[in-house]
């Protein structure tokens, strides 16, 4: 067995975890299963390219690759500005759709559906203004360094597995350690009662869609950095990003980590010992096996 | 003036359907009161409207001067009302601390580990655990917990809803007696409570919720004096009635 499908299951895994970390915050916290989630990673890696492209045309320099990197300072810096607007979207989105179905006591069957549909406009809209044709952020060729034990890595694959840890270790902390992060968590135990405690839940609800759009925006940006950026990579991403999030048990920050590593890891050692025809059927697997052995996931906690 | 006080108060989920039908009441500071009624009166229905649970189809809410009816629950508590539902009334997944902590948030950063403190030693059974989660606590000690957090933010009229449900007896005890201590405290109390005997000894005064309307507003020996109210409520026959 060839170790390599261990580096290449942890940098497919990034970001798929950290895609399904905001899919479990959404579905903890709002309650339903937010297929625009998907979507979020494609617009947040457009949004992130035309911000690029922006700095770019202001200064010249910016796109001019930072060695071992094959991008430049554009593109950290077109991030901000890509995740900003990914948050606005999601926030405008929550305001005009599911907000409003919230406020109405809609069945959380209607707001899947709306999510549903609203993901395929959005996906539309991203195949409209960008076409279908794939784009990159940059066209810089790096050669992969050895790790040992066989293995190799581009500084780009490695620069997002650091980041994927450092991302996950600072959410952690927030939602283990701060006000907010307690918030958040008596918010997914029971809303009422977090009203009845003092908690501002619309403003929960509006932090939790910042952190989930955030981290969307990033790992699609991860994705389009190491592979390609298409209107349809967020959507071929929900199924390992759904499985990921129940694999590690809804709301479990952790979990969806280790979930979606764990995603990442079966894709490549199956690609390897099976075929490349099977990575696609390998999250279906998982999630399958995961409802019906264990419904509640790795870290998740059984329903009364 | 008035600590809590209620007028025409019309509320319910459904507009077409009040279940909450023009009720009007007054507490007083320092007052404690209890609602009574048969199953399916609207006591609960009514605090939660208070407690900004429950759509408020009409009338107003006054908490001292602030009107307060319509207002989301969070902001009710900065307003200074504190609720205590009947179930799920802690964060189970939390730990002790946690939930006094989230309620500590609105105090000023100062106060917090202080009121904190303070509730700990008011409720012994949760001062020597506080790491533990509020999951694993007896019934009573649960209790103990959601009046603790109620009480942190030091509001001005606390409502409960049912405090003694689903406890044994000598754990109906102690909360009665928590809530005496908190009531000599000289905080307003709002309960509704079935356990009818327990609630007159500890408010003196009640009000009667029958089919949405108020039946009765007067002390406790006004309802021993009151026939129906008599039966109903006390088990007994009123003073001087034909047997």
């Amino acid at each position: 067995m060839n170790p390599q499908a261990f580096i290449d299951g942890l940098i497919a895994g990034s970001t798929i975890g950290l895609g399904a970390i905001g899919l479990t915050l959404a579905y903890s916290i709002l309650r339903f299963a937010n297929f625009t989630h998907g979507d979020f990673l494609a617009w947040g890696a457009y949004l992130t390219l035309t911000v690029s492209g922006l700095l770019g045309g202001l200064a010249a320099g910016l796109g001019a690759p930072v060695h071992p990197f094959s991008f430049g300072w554009g593109l950290p810096l077109a991030l901000l500005g890509g995740a900003a607007l990914t948050i606005l979207l999601a926030l405008g989105l929550d305001r005009i759709l599911f907000g409003r179905l919230r406020a109405r006591g809609a069945d959380v069957i209607i707001i899947v559906m709306a999510s549903f549909g609203a993901s395929m406009a959005l996906r539309s809209l991203l195949e409209f203004i960008f076409t279908a044709k794939p784009v990159y952020f940059t066209n810089a060729l790096q050669i992969a360094k050895p790790l040992g034990l066989g293995m190799r890595a581009t500084p780009d694959q490695l620069l997002v597995i650091g980041m994927t840890a450092v991302l996950v270790l600072g959410l952690h902390l927030l939602v283990t350690r701060t006000a907010t992060g307690r918030a958040m968590r008596a918010v997914s135990e029971n809303p009422a009662l977090a009203g009845v405690y003092g908690i501002d839940v619309a403003q929960i609800v509006r932090i939790t869609w910042v952190i989930g759009a955030g981290l969307a925006c990033i790992a699609g940006v991860m994705a389009g950095l190491l592979v390609q950026i298409r209107p349809y990579m967020g959507f071929d991403l929900l199924l390992p990003l759904f499985a990921a999030a129940i694999l590690g048990g809804i709301g479990s920050i952790p979990g969806a980590m280790l979930g979606g590593l764990i995603i990442g890891l079966a894709e490549a050692f199956t690609v390897q010992i099976i075929g490349a025809e099977w990575r696609a059927a390998v999250s279906f697997i998982i999630l399958v096996l995961v409802l019906m052995l264990r419904p509640q996931g790795l870290f998740g906690r059984k329903e009364a | 003036m008035s600590a809590l006080s209620v007028e025409g108060l019309k509320a319910g989920y459904d507009p077409d359907l009040a279940i909450v039908k023009s009720v009007s009441f007054s507490v007083d500071y320092g007052e404690a009161v209890c609602i009574l009624g048969p199953n399916g009166a609207g006591k609960s229905t009514m605090i939660k409207a208070i407690a900004g649970l429950v759509p408020i189809l009409a009338g107003s809410v006054h908490l001292g001067k602030k009107t307060v009816a319509g207002l989301p629950p969070h902001a009710l508590v900065r307003q200074g009302l504190g609720f205590v539902p009947q179930t799920d009334n802690i964060f189970t997944r939390l730990t002790i601390l946690e939930n006094l902590q989230i309620a500590a948030q609105l105090l000023p950063a100062s106060d917090r580990q202080s009121r904190i403190d303070a509730m700990l030693d008011m409720f012994p059974d949760l001062g020597g655990r506080p790491g533990e989660l509020a999951g694993a606590l007896s019934g009573g000690q649960r209790q103990m917990l959601a009046a603790a957090r109620a009480l942190l933010t030091e509001p001005e009229v606390l409502v409960l809803d049912e405090p003694s449900a689903g406890l044994s007896p000598k754990l109906v005890g102690q909360v009665f007696e928590t809530l005496r201590q908190i009531s000599d405290a000289g905080v307003t109390l709002v309960l509704v409570e079935q356990n009818v005997r327990a609630a007159l000894a500890l408010t003196g005064r009640a009000l009667v919720l029958v089919d949405g309307q108020l039946a009765h507003d007067g002390s406790t020996d006004d309802l021993h004096d009151n026939k129906l109210l008599g039966e109903l409520f006390l088990g007994h026959r009123a003073k001087g009635a034909p047997v």
